[in-house]
């Protein structure tokens, strides 16, 4: 909880407590683990004295200031038309069955989360799938596979 | 100035004006859902579109201002159309078992449903897609998302009039939702439970928790002794439920209501009002004393109002430091209600054990504040049961009372017996009014310098006021008072109560008494009050407060006979022993968050 | 029939150097710039397509000094990918269409808004934005660049959805007007432009009016950057000239089974095949962001709506009822009528409620999907019904 605090504090401290740094602000806690505790947020509604349902409110507007408990790493599978035309689904399978998770679960050593999205720009070489921050596009099967071992082995 | 032509009938606006006030000066009625007069525009229902001749897409009247030379068709086929689709995308997320539901007959969407005659509507319905929920734990509001049609006033009414932001919106798209912090119950989170929301809810998915089945159990229960206690406002807005309009009075028909439902005593928070002048105002020379006096640098000045149940609990959230000032006083509800059980038992020689106490009132937060642990210093819950001035009239509706027929009665002896002053509490500054006419002339022995009582410089609806009174002829007890300026502010609406305690604190506003009352205009805007409120509303039920305070013998809280014979056979003095165990409480911070 | 055959063009990924442009431009008077812009017929690459000269002349006729620049780099319209590409090839024009845009109007304070997807650009774009902001210094021009970052809301990349974003809200878009050359940007004027204009300013600088104005047809001047992908075999980002028709289009990147081409992303238009000659892309024709998507007879087009639906009932804001509902029950009204639970006359519902979508919902986004609901619809009935 006091480390929470901390972050909560560095990272104000660096973007300021104006409203218009609340963004930027809760984007520095999700790049550190991937998701927003409810402790979070009270720390930043402390901190930038706003209400904390006012920062729950901001932060369930957008798909990437996750609110739910994810792991290190978070692959988001684009579910959009070109990527589903050019084979999502059997990305999607292989992934799930190389980490043993299903679409929307974490798993157990919280290393994984399995999620989609929507349209990541890469539809000229889909399909594509974003882990944390990082594009992996004209993806197949095997490909992904050897990607994810890469990870897997990290 | 702006002229355009609605529906072919020309205008002349000034600049700035909307689609939707300009045509009502035609009248021309446009249907609105989102759009409420006491909030900032928001444009999200569409409900209320127009067509612009020559336009492609249509306009929201309640957020487009006119223009020069526009036509516009508030009825045209576009329009029509549109505005049904509106109606029944709206009615497709909306569990629409109106027949069941709290507001039905008293629901904006069901009287547009209703207009527009959606019966053969067919899309498809999605409530069963949505995981809703009813948060039933709060003692005061209950909330049903089912019912919700994401028009947020509430959540403007929570964050832009009252401060609180209890209520948000979160998620997007079909998950969108009203929401509080991580969706916990209302009981949990920083709602004050003023029930602002409530008022301008157009559905049933904000209600007040009801307790008329319990109301009704006790009243029709022959072991049972039902007191009654009617709060000052309940009486300017009452009628309104009943088929009368805004601003009439009507506590004779009211008693009378409450003697035909079969209540044992019909008795009056007033005379509690009265009582919290003697206790409040003490309290306040008391701490004046020890301040000026004593040089006691401890003493917490400015002193604040504790009768706002609502404010009560957005202090304790949000500047627990200011709690020291805080007046000990228990609220005329809870002051009633300890006595009702000891005072009111003992003169009567009933058991207090078969004593219920319901009180009547025009605020949702009085039902939290009677179920705090604190107020059961009679030794059983003080007040039992809570109901709106809505409630009330509903009992009203349920027991065949035609309201406007009924002949005045008056209130039973006492605790039954008021003064103006107790009368004014119900609007935005009565409370500092009362203390002052009775503080200035406990100090000086004169009444206080003002034109027939009335000190207007508290009254009125500006959101913060100040005034000052000059303290001249002390007599000898009070003579450390003699030439001081007692100073005071009124706040009314958390948002105001928020900017004027910054201001405190801040050390921006430097005064000893500060009113602060929850609602808009006082507790006469109060979330129990009749649905809809408005200012012109507001403003009726404010003139009828101080007119009947105007038609009252007494109007000063210390010439109440009965509060004197209080004191004389029970109290002993204000601030005494007995008061202090019955009549003043301690507050307790709360999470800001 | 189009005159133009489909041209390839290099302006926007033609590597130049800004400082020399931005020397010239500082020569220039604000109103030289903005008419230059005008005499071009640049109109927003985003997909609205407003004339960016007349953008920038309301900015600057505004008073006071607090006026924004602001980039829109929410690049999140389903099939569009040039504005990553054109920030990863050359941002230094991206900053330099915003410093010149800053000199017209008077500003003294630009923001990026990136989509949260393009996260990995951010390295790159600081390190070139630290040299940009020693540019400027060094040229004398009091003008800052902030980069922000969106975080998963195709919303925001509606203009006042992002000003919200940016002021740390929640992305649904306001009431208009006001404008934002009004108010926008922390309720002051700003102008906002797509990443694409924003360069086409630059290079309009550089070549003069008259040179991208010779490009294009009367009403949709110069050339545009689009995204091709679907059943294509050269998918990819190509610069043309504006005014070719679909036809034209689908000969060049078709794989020769083309039955629909849906123009301008998910918000936009369906073209079926039959009026693939008729259909010209541009503002005369189908307006697009750069979005073309390529469908072949081996697509199910109720598989295509069914996408988007899905998109838009995710992506609307929530706010107002015609998009957060409409999307809803277009999504599950193509559903029942495929099941069979709803009568095929049901879609004749759909789209009367697609039409009041189209002029009942508060912003241009939710506006657009009516658009698209009804043009796959009314083409390839028979395919969302069996």
């Amino acid at each position: 909880m006091i480390i929470n605090e901390e972050l909560v504090k560095e990272a104000v401290k660096k973007h300021g407590s104006s409203r218009a740094a609340l963004i930027p602000v809760l984007q520095e806690l999700v790049a550190g683990k991937n998701y927003l505790s409810d402790l979070d947020m009270v720390e930043v509604a402390r901190e930038m004295n706003l209400s904390a349902a006012d920062v729950y409110g901001t932060a369930t507007f957008y798909s990437f200031l996750d609110t739910r408990p994810r792991g290190k790493y978070v692959i988001r599978v684009c579910k959009t038309i070109s990527c589903s035309m050019k084979g999502k689904n059997a990305i999607l399978a292989t992934i799930e069955e190389t980490l043993k998770i299903k679409l929307g679960e974490t798993t157990a050593d919280r290393k994984f989360s399995l999620l989609e999205t929507n349209c990541i720009g890469w539809c000229h070489k889909a399909p594509a799938i974003l882990i944390n921050d990082e594009p992996y596009t004209e993806l197949t099967p095997k490909k992904v596979t050897e990607v994810l071992r890469e990870y897997i082995k990290q | 100035m702006v002229k355009l032509s609605i529906n072919g009938l020309l205008v002349e606006v000034p600049e700035g004006t909307t689609i939707l006030d300009a045509a009502k000066k035609l009248n021309f009625r446009i249907p609105v859902l989102c759009h409420h007069d006491d909030l900032c525009v928001a444009g999200n229902c569409r409900v209320c579109v127009v067509e612009q001749l020559g336009g492609k897409a249509l306009l929201a009247a309640c957020a487009t201002p006119v223009a020069e030379g526009m036509q516009i068709l508030t009825n045209s086929l576009k329009v029509r159309t549109a505005r049904k689709h509106v109606i029944e995308l709206l009615l497709s997320e909306h569990n629409a078992d109106c027949t069941k539901c709290y507001k039905n007959g008293n629901c904006e969407l069901q009287d547009l449903s209703n207009e527009f005659s959606v019966g053969d509507h067919i899309l498809l319905d999605l409530i069963k897609h949505k995981d809703y929920t009813i948060d039933r734990f709060s003692p005061s509001i209950q909330k049903d998302d089912s019912k919700c049609i994401r028009c947020q006033r509430c959540v403007r009414t929570c964050e832009q009039l009252q401060g609180v932001n209890a209520l948000c919106v979160a998620f997007k798209g079909a998950e969108q939702k009203i929401s509080t912090f991580y969706n916990h119950s209302m009981a949990e989170v920083i709602c004050t439970n003023c029930g602002q929301c409530i008022n301008r809810c157009p559905t049933g998915a904000l209600v007040e928790r009801t307790y008329l089945d319990e109301v009704w159990d006790a009243i029709l229960d022959p072991e049972k002794h039902v007191v009654v206690q009617t709060a000052p406002a309940v009486r300017v807005g009452l009628g309104e439920d009943l088929g009368l309009v805004p601003g009439e009075r009507v506590t004779g028909k009211m008693v009378a209501a409450l003697k035909r439902l079969g209540f044992d005593a019909v008795l009056d928070t007033d005379f509690t009002a009265d009582l919290t002048i003697m206790e409040e105002g003490t309290e306040l020379l008391t701490r004046l004393k020890k301040a000026l006096v004593d040089k006691d640098k401890n003493v917490a000045l400015p002193m604040t109002t504790s009768c706002s149940p609502g404010w009560v609990k957005f202090i304790e959230h949000t500047f627990p430091e200011f709690l020291p000032n805080v007046s000990t006083c228990k609220s005329p509800q809870q002051m009633f209600g300890a006595l009702a059980k000891t005072y009111y038992a003992q003169t009567r020689e009933l058991d207090p054990k078969k004593i219920v106490t319901v009180s009547i009132m025009p605020c949702t937060a009085k039902k939290y504040e009677a179920d705090r642990p604190e107020m059961r210093s009679s030794g059983f819950k003080d007040v039992d049961y809570v109901i709106t001035t809505r409630e009330l009239a509903r009992m009203v509706r349920q027991a065949g009372i035609d309201f406007t027929l009924l002949k005045e009665d008056k209130f039973d002896k006492l605790m039954g017996k008021s003064t103006g002053a107790g009368v004014i509490f119900g609007a935005t500054g009565g409370v500092m009014e009362a203390a002052l006419r009775t503080a200035y002339e406990i100090i000086t022995g004169r009444e206080v310098p003002f034109e027939n009582l009335n000190i207007m410089p508290v009254r009125g609806f500006e959101g913060i006021r100040q005034a000052s009174v000059k303290i001249e002829g002390c007599l000898e007890d009070w003579k450390f008072l003699e030439g001081v300026e007692l100073k005071c502010a009124v706040a009314h609406g958390l948002s105001n109560a928020r900017e004027l305690m910054q201001a405190v604190k801040d050390g921006k506003i430097n005064v000893h008494f500060i009113e602060i009352m929850a609602c808009p205009g006082g507790c006469l805007g109060g979330g129990g009050q009749p649905i809809p409120t408005n200012q012109e509303i507001r403003e009726k039920r404010a003139a009828a407060i101080y007119s009947e305070d105007m038609n009252l013998p007494l109007r000063k809280s210390h010439e109440n006979p009965e509060v004197q014979l209080l004191y004389r056979e029970f109290l002993g003095e204000p601030l005494g022993h007995k008061s202090h165990e019955l009549l003043h409480t301690h507050y307790k911070e709360r999470e800001r968050f | 029939m189009s005159k133009i055959p489909v041209q390839r063009v290099d302006l926007i990924f033609e590597k130049i150097t800004c400082k020399e442009i931005f020397e010239k431009v500082l020569q220039s008077k604000p109103e030289e710039i903005i008419q230059s812009v005008i005499d071009s017929g640049l109109k927003g690459r985003g997909g609205a397509g407003f004339p960016t000269g007349l953008k920038w002349q309301f900015a600057a006729r505004e008073k006071g000094a607090d006026k924004y620049i602001v980039c829109n780099a929410d690049e999140g319209e389903p099939g569009t990918f040039k504005d990553r590409e054109i920030l990863d090839e050359v941002p230094e024009k991206v900053f330099c269409g915003m410093a010149i845009a800053s000199l017209a109007i008077g500003a003294k304070i630009g923001y990026i808004y990136l989509r949260g997807e393009y996260k990995f650009l951010v390295p790159k774009l600081e390190n070139k934005l630290a040299e940009f902001q020693q540019l400027m210094q060094d040229l004398g021009h009091d003008f800052r660049i902030e980069l922000r970052l969106g975080s998963g809301a195709y919303i925001c990349g509606e203009e006042s959805a992002l000003f919200e974003s940016i002021e740390g809200r929640r992305g649904e878009p306001r009431n208009k007007p006001p404008y934002p050359t009004k108010s926008g940007l922390f309720h002051k004027p700003t102008c906002i432009n797509n990443v694409e204009t924003l360069v086409y300013t630059v290079m309009i600088q550089k070549y003069g009016a008259m040179h991208f104005r010779e490009l294009g047809t009367k009403d949709s001047r110069g050339s545009k950057v689009f995204s091709v992908s679907g059943d294509t075999p050269t998918a990819g980002i190509y610069e043309l000239e504006l005014g070719m028709s679909v036809r034209e289009f689908v000969d060049v990147f078709g794989d020769g089974d083309t039955k629909a081409v849906q123009v301008g992303g998910a918000a936009g238009f369906c073209v079926p095949r039959k009026r693939f000659d008729e259909t010209i892309i541009g503002f005369e024709g189908v307006p697009t962001g750069g979005s073309m998507k390529l469908f072949n007879s081996s697509r199910s087009m109720y598989n295509v709506l069914h996408n988007y639906l899905d998109f838009f009932a995710e992506e609307s804001c929530g706010q107002c009822t015609p998009c957060r509902v409409g999307c809803q029950q277009l999504l599950k009204g193509i559903e029942a009528v495929k099941k069979g639970e709803k009568s095929h006359k049901y879609l004749d519902e759909l789209v009367k409620l697609a039409a009041t979508m189209k002029i009942a919902a508060k912003c241009g986004l939710g506006q657009s999907v009516g658009n698209a609901f009804s043009s796959i619809v009314e083409n390839f009935k028979e395919e969302i019904i069996y």
